[in-house]
């Protein structure tokens, strides 16, 4: 059983690896869209920093709503999903083999570009890590709960609107709280609080998104 | 082994079938005939358990494949009208990775020599972009072989492949069923089958209660 | 037990059990409605701080209740639908949707109506309104997904599942957009809850709310008759209705 999860693990890196270009465009589009808002408001340190947090933490969102497609689309098209199904292997199992890669593969190079974003908006240093501790809890949550999303537009056609429109409610409480935990370390105030209620969602949504995850791809397979 | 238990299926509100009934045992051959969209790849997918029937279930070994899908599934295998094959992966990469669905970890020498069986020799190190469809088609005929299922359920298996392909798949099914596996199968063009052979016929449907 | 529900689910069973429930529940919305407004509107006492403009929570209040309620019956409706296939389980939620959604829209109208006079916008983030926008976003997800999904039991259990989730993550979302409230606004005067409530509003209130729940049932139970005939469009008991017209 972990072995079905590793092997599964390792095919999806390795197939990412094949197609490096691919790998960093959501990196790119995270840059880019929160490079976007200097420009469009005064680049002023105080005013950044006011909206560094938010900036920041929707643009990670969007990055990774962006990414999702990633998830289940290809095996979808070539059969292969099918062929996990059909799995002697539990299939909660390898949707989060599935998730874990996802997250290595987009979530995870958030994390570690962020204190360049924190540059650019000129973050204090507390502040950059309160962002990277809450990135870390957060991003993985967004892999797991855009797992169910996808599992179920991925048979529509054009549902990559779909899939932000039923998945984007969902993400708010982590937006809020992650948000929220880099801004109050700029007031110089304590986070753990914050930290602690991103840790227990990722706690729920680790046992519960890949159950739901797995009965949501049997509904699409039935089609 | 397997049996259908009165099988009701619907699709976009069309009553394909109902009432469906069949079984197979060991070392049996069986065709799902019938017209386009007459739901030979629905049925196909229900016996599988990928697909919900309306009504009715499917027995394997007497249990319900829903309550013993872990060993039906290790004793099934089902090659659909995809190719599974991933472009960016090589051809014994892209057979490695069926087979860890299975949890079978062979060694490479078998694979390669399953490789040489259905015409593909030499190509272990070549990426799935480059194969032909017919290749592509090859590869799971080697996944097939090696799949050690007792069942083999498969969608049109003649697609893509050549004169030699067919031959090739139409022995692969012989043998099989010498050795006491069963198959299940559709297909559109002929298949000459040198044995015993049953049919089941989806019909024309009406709307029923 | 089992045959027993089933046949009693059926939706042609459905279909003529259904007519004297809609005729009683309509009624019974449109007498007890009119006696709550009655009570609200003329004799509830003015409000000392709000005036007469409070009177628009005899709407407002049981709409946002409602809007929750009918979220819960239809992930119920759907759940039931998923795991025991009852296809009138899967009607209902399907039916269910666009009416929770409305009664969620009258909230957010309402409530902004209300906020003019006492914030001086009709748009304020205060925590309520900002939930119950998010559970309008909720009801709109799911009806984006059920019409996006041509097969009819597919659409329904891949909608139904989203409820399922929808409903798991209902405490969690109004629990940070109420703290993210208190943390952004200090101690925001949320004018919805009032310690204390004098129970000559208390009635009509309740009564209101009382109203609009028959109100919901007349309302699903016909829509959920409407999803019957159309679902069933091709069957022979919907034929054999046809014929008789």
């Amino acid at each position: 059983m972990l072995k079905a999860y590793y092997y599964l693990l390792f095919r999806d890196l390795r197939l990412a690896l094949r197609n490096r270009h691919e790998l960093a465009n959501p990196l790119i589009f995270f840059v880019l869209v929160v490079t976007l808002f200097p420009l469009a408001v005064t680049p002023t340190p105080e005013t950044l920093q006011t909206m560094a947090p938010g900036v920041i933490w929707v643009s990670a969102l969007l990055a990774v709503l962006l990414s999702l497609d990633r998830l289940f689309k290809q095996d979808y098209e070539d059969g292969s999903l099918d062929q996990l199904m059909l799995s002697p292997n539990p299939l909660v199992i390898l949707v989060l083999a599935k998730v874990t890669a996802h997250w290595l593969l987009t979530g995870l190079p958030l994390v570690i570009i962020a204190p360049l974003l924190g540059l650019f908006m000129s973050l204090p240093m507390e502040a950059v890590i309160v962002l990277i501790y809450s990135l870390l809890l957060g991003t993985p949550v967004l892999s797991l709960i855009g797992a169910i999303g996808v599992s179920l537009t991925v048979a529509v056609n054009r549902g990559g609107v779909l899939l932000s429109l039923i998945i984007l409610p969902l993400y708010i409480p982590i937006l809020i709280f992650g948000a929220n935990a880099v801004d109050v370390a700029m007031a110089g105030l304590p986070v753990s609080g914050q930290l602690l209620f991103l840790g227990a969602v990722l706690a729920l949504s680790v046992s519960l998104a890949p159950l739901a995850t797995s009965v949501a791809l049997r509904i699409t397979a039935s089609r | 082994m397997l049996e259908a238990q009165s099988l009701e299926c619907v699709r976009d509100d069309r009553l394909l079938f109902s009432g469906l009934s069949f079984s197979v045992s060991d070392a049996e051959v069986m065709q799902i005939e019938g017209h386009n969209g007459s739901g030979k790849t629905s049925l196909l997918r229900i016996i599988c358990g990928l697909r919900q029937p309306e009504a009715g279930q499917v027995m394997w070994q007497g249990e319900s494949i829903k309550s013993n899908r872990e060993s039906y599934y290790e004793n099934m295998v089902y090659i659909g009208h995809l190719p599974c094959i991933k472009a960016d992966l090589t051809v014994l990469e892209n057979v490695r990775s069926l087979l860890d669905t299975r949890s079978l970890a062979l060694a490479n020498s078998i694979i390669e020599t399953a490789l040489e069986n259905v015409g593909l020799a030499s190509y272990e190190d070549v990426q799935g972009k480059a194969l032909s469809s017919g290749q592509r088609r090859r590869i799971l005929l080697a996944f097939l072989e090696l799949a050690q299922a007792k069942l083999w359920i498969l969608d049109e298996p003649l697609t893509a492949l050549d004169v030699q392909g067919v031959d090739l798949m139409e022995s692969m099914i012989l043998d099989h069923r010498q050795a006491g596996g069963s198959v299940i199968f559709t297909t559109h063009h002929g298949m000459q089958l040198d044995c015993e052979m049953r049919s089941v016929h989806l019909g024309h449907s009406n709307y029923q209660e | 037990m089992w045959h027993w529900i089933q046949r009693f689910s059926s939706p042609k069973h459905f279909y003529t059990m259904s007519v004297p429930l809609i005729k009683w529940f309509t009624v019974g919305a449109l007498l007890i409605g009119l006696y709550g407004l009655y009570l609200g509107l003329f004799v509830a006492p003015t409000d000392y701080q709000q005036g007469e403009s409070y009177r628009i929570i005899f709407i407002h209040v049981p709409a946002a209740w409602m809007s929750l309620f009918v979220y819960m019956v239809m992930a119920a409706s759907a759940g039931i639908g998923i795991i025991w296939q009852i296809r009138l389980a899967d009607m209902v939620a399907a039916a269910s949707a666009p009416i929770g959604a409305s009664f969620a829209f009258l909230a957010l109208v309402t409530g902004s109506l209300w906020g003019k006079p006492m914030w001086g916008a009709y748009w304020v983030w205060d925590a309520r309104l900002t939930s119950e926008l998010i559970l309008l976003f909720l009801y709109l997800g799911y009806m984006a997904l059920q019409s996006a999904i041509e097969d009819q039991r597919s659409a329904d259990k891949a909608s139904g599942l989203l409820a399922i989730v929808g409903v798991v993550n209902i405490p969690i979302i109004h629990y940070s957009v109420e703290w993210w409230n208190t943390l952004h606004q200090g101690a925001t005067v949320t004018k919805f809850d009032k310690p204390s409530i004098h129970v000559d509003m208390l009635i009509p209130l309740l009564l209101m709310a009382v109203a609009f729940k028959l109100f919901y049932a007349a309302i699903v139970l016909i829509r959920a008759r409407n999803e019957a005939l159309y679902r069933d469009r091709n069957r022979r008991w919907v034929r054999e209705l046809i014929e008789q017209l």
